[in-house]
């Protein structure tokens, strides 16, 4: 339709004016879908990050806190699991498996996770899908490690690379356990959950390199060289949390019971979907106030453009008066303001995605090291289609308001232009 | 549209903008088709009111206007907007043009929104482009213009690129307020001849109105608006 050319014209000739309204615009719509895109992919990426587990025990804490040092591996736990208490879970009648986690090292930003090769075999993430070796193979060495797909890639590292890991989780650490190097044995494929993310070595390995430690810090003259361990008794004391196998899902809730009520120590056993929900709802007010802040602030966004058309419109009688008397008919008018409306936040909407996409792609990566969230770069989904659509006809809506003004100005006005 | 051979035909036409202050009481006027004629009258003395009527853009109080045999009071505003498209072209006093559009863009203007000024066009075997080229080109506008933003020509330009518009597709009637206004007498002189000559060879009929006497020498009849409005003269 030739109105909308001239809609279209019409804005290229103000376009400095007009493009300070897109910005903002599109800056908004922006806003809005990156906020759902987050919640959409943070509900996927939660659920998909443990499957295939029944029970995920640890200290007595919070069952969100429990979830989020053990399996997201964010902040760190209160207390350890003892050894003792560990070998019960394990030979409890109903447990087909468990696999002990123990955290609190890191290498250059990834945290490292202490644990037996059963690890490779029973943690399922997605849909139950099993961890892959890429290369290389898993720990069987004491000093073996093996890395997740981020770490290889940032740190460029291959099969074969010399580490050496930090007392401590930060990122930054001072107290290396430089006494005591690992060699790279394997590279995990990616996942698209924590495990990318981590260094994975064995249980024995982190009992070695604290060895003659006290208390988090190494003791003068008490170091053991990594000559002097190989013949000793490296069975951990303490493990951080522990993944557990059911013979049958239907014993999860019996199972519990026995952790939660054991009485040697205080333990906490939660069932993973149950706590992924819990630690989702407890976002859930979070997430909608962010949603509805930047509907507001594409509504704001809507209302400057209409602002700006309707200051804008007293100038343009003239034109339309014009148009008018070269056979424009009153509806033409509103046409061409109603789509002004429309090819702004039109304009708006392709670089917001254009802008939400560059956002994201700068952004996955640190989004994933500091949540342990993967928020994979996907095309729009039906959710983030209606959303903006729903942006689009709220500015054709608001739209309307100085389209209809200018609709009475032509009718009133006819072809004589008096300003 | 054959019935009448007038182009303009008013009977007993009365209009006032406010109740009790009218502007036009003309009994008769007629204007034949294919004439050129020069409307006269003071500033204020109702001329542009008068072709707002003409274009059926306002309606009488009382009275008739038929224009090329049609009541336009018979029609409704949107059949009267559509008509007004198809069979009349404007020129205006200044500021004539849409300021973000070419000169090629600004001329095809009535085109897009008519399609049997379209139709004229083809029925000479020409694409309107062609047709505007040739017009400009008769105007005296140098072809390299065609391009350009209408903001860069000067205004006696931007009045002949209005005349080209109004006479795009040629259609029955050119109806024009003071376009010469704000034009020198020599580039006033030029712009009329052209004008009118470009008209009579398309055989449209033309209703220029102005308080300026000194053109009423260019066109075929000239009417005194003042001495046949007896609005004026109760006044
Ligand atoms: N839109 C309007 N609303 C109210 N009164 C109007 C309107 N347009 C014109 N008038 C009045 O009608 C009378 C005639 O105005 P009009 O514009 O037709 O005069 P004109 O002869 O074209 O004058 P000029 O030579 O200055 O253009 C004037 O008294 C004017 O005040
Ligand atoms: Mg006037």
């Amino acid at each position: 339709m030739y109105i909308l050319t001239l809609a279209l014209k019409s804005i290229l000739n103000r376009r400095s004016t007009v493009l300070l309204t897109i910005v903002s615009l599109a800056l908004s719509v922006m806003l809005l879908l990156g906020v759902e895109r987050l919640r959409a992919d943070m509900r996927e990426s939660f659920a998909n990050t443990l499957s295939g587990t029944d029970l995920v025990v640890g200290a007595r804490s919070g069952s969100v806190q429990l979830l989020l040092y053990s399996v997201f591996r964010i902040g760190n736990p209160t207390n350890n699991v003892s050894w003792e208490s560990y070998q019960d879970i394990r030979s409890h009648k109903l447990v087909a498996w468990t696999v002990p986690l123990s955290l609190g090292d890191s290498h250059r930003g990834f945290r490292v996770l202490g644990t037996t090769p059963d690890y490779f075999r029973h943690y399922r993430y997605g849909g139950g899908e099993a961890l892959q070796i890429g290369r290389g193979r898993v720990f069987d060495d004491l000093y073996d490690a093996v890395i997740g797909a981020d770490v290889a890639r940032e740190l460029g590292y291959e099969v074969g690379q010399q580490i050496v890991l930090a007392h401590g989780a930060g990122d930054v650490s001072f107290v290396q356990h430089d006494d005591k190097p690992f060699r790279v044995v394997g590279i995990l494929e990616r996942t698209g959950t924590p495990v990318d993310r981590t260094v994975h070595v064995s249980l024995s390995a982190i009992e070695a390199i604290h060895l003659g430690w006290d208390s988090g810090a190494p003791v003068p003259g008490r170091q053991a060289g990594a000559a002097r361990i190989a013949g000793q008794d490296l069975e951990p004391k303490s493990i951080t949390a522990v993944l557990v196998g059911l013979k049958s899902r239907i014993a999860a809730f019996r199972v519990q019971r026995f952790i939660n009520e054991y009485r040697e120590e205080p333990l906490l056993a939660v069932l993973p979907g149950v706590a992924l929900q819990e630690l989702w709802d407890t976002l859930g007010i979070a997430r909608q106030a962010l949603l509805a802040i930047s509907a507001l602030v594409v509504l704001v966004g809507i209302s400057g453009m209409t602002t700006t058309i309707l200051t804008g419109l007293n100038e343009r009688r003239r034109e339309m008066a014009v148009l008018r008397s070269v056979g424009a008919r009153p509806w033409h008018i509103f046409v061409l303001i109603v789509g002004e409306s429309g090819v702004v936040m039109l304009i708006a909407s392709v670089l917001g995605v254009g802008a939400l996409y560059a956002v994201q792609w700068i952004a996955h990566p640190l989004i994933q090291s500091a949540f342990g969230l993967s928020l994979p770069v996907h095309a729009l989904s039906a959710h983030e289609w209606k959303l903006l659509a729903a942006a689009l006809t709220a500015g054709l809506l608001v739209g309307l308001v100085p389209a209809y003004r200018a609709y009475r100005y032509s009718l009133a006005d006819g072809m004589t232009i008096r300003i | 549209m054959e019935r009448g051979k007038h182009a303009i035909e008013i009977e007993n036409l009365r209009f006032q903008w406010r109740q009790g202050v009218p502007v036009l009481d003309l009994p008769r006027l007629c204007i034949g088709r294919g004439e050129s004629v020069f409307i006269k009258g003071a500033s204020g003395s109702g001329k542009s009111t008068l072709l707002s009527l003409l274009g059926g853009v306002l309606l009488p109080q009382a009275g008739t206007v038929s224009v090329l045999g049609q009541r336009l009071d018979e029609l409704g505003s949107t059949r009267r907007d559509a008509f007004r498209a198809e069979h009349i072209g404007f020129i205006f006093q200044m500021f004539n043009l849409i300021p973000y559009l070419s000169v090629l863009e600004n001329v095809l203007l009535p085109c897009r929104f008519s399609s049997r000024r379209r139709q004229r066009i083809a029925q000479q075997g020409l694409q309107p482009e062609d047709e505007a080229v040739r017009l400009l080109e008769h105007l005296d506008l140098p072809a390299m213009l065609l391009h350009r933003s209408v903001t860069e020509l000067s205004v006696g330009q931007q009045q002949r690129v209005a005349a080209a518009r109004a006479l795009i597709g040629s259609p029955e009637l050119v109806i024009a307020d003071e376009p010469t206004s704000a034009l020198d007498a020599d580039r006033c002189g030029s712009f009329l001849r052209l004008l009118l000559k470009e008209s009579a060879s398309r055989d449209s009929t033309v209703v220029f109105v102005s308080h300026d006497a000194r053109l009423e020498g260019y066109f075929s009849r000239s009417v005194d608006l003042t001495g046949i409005n007896r609005a004026a003269l109760e006044g």
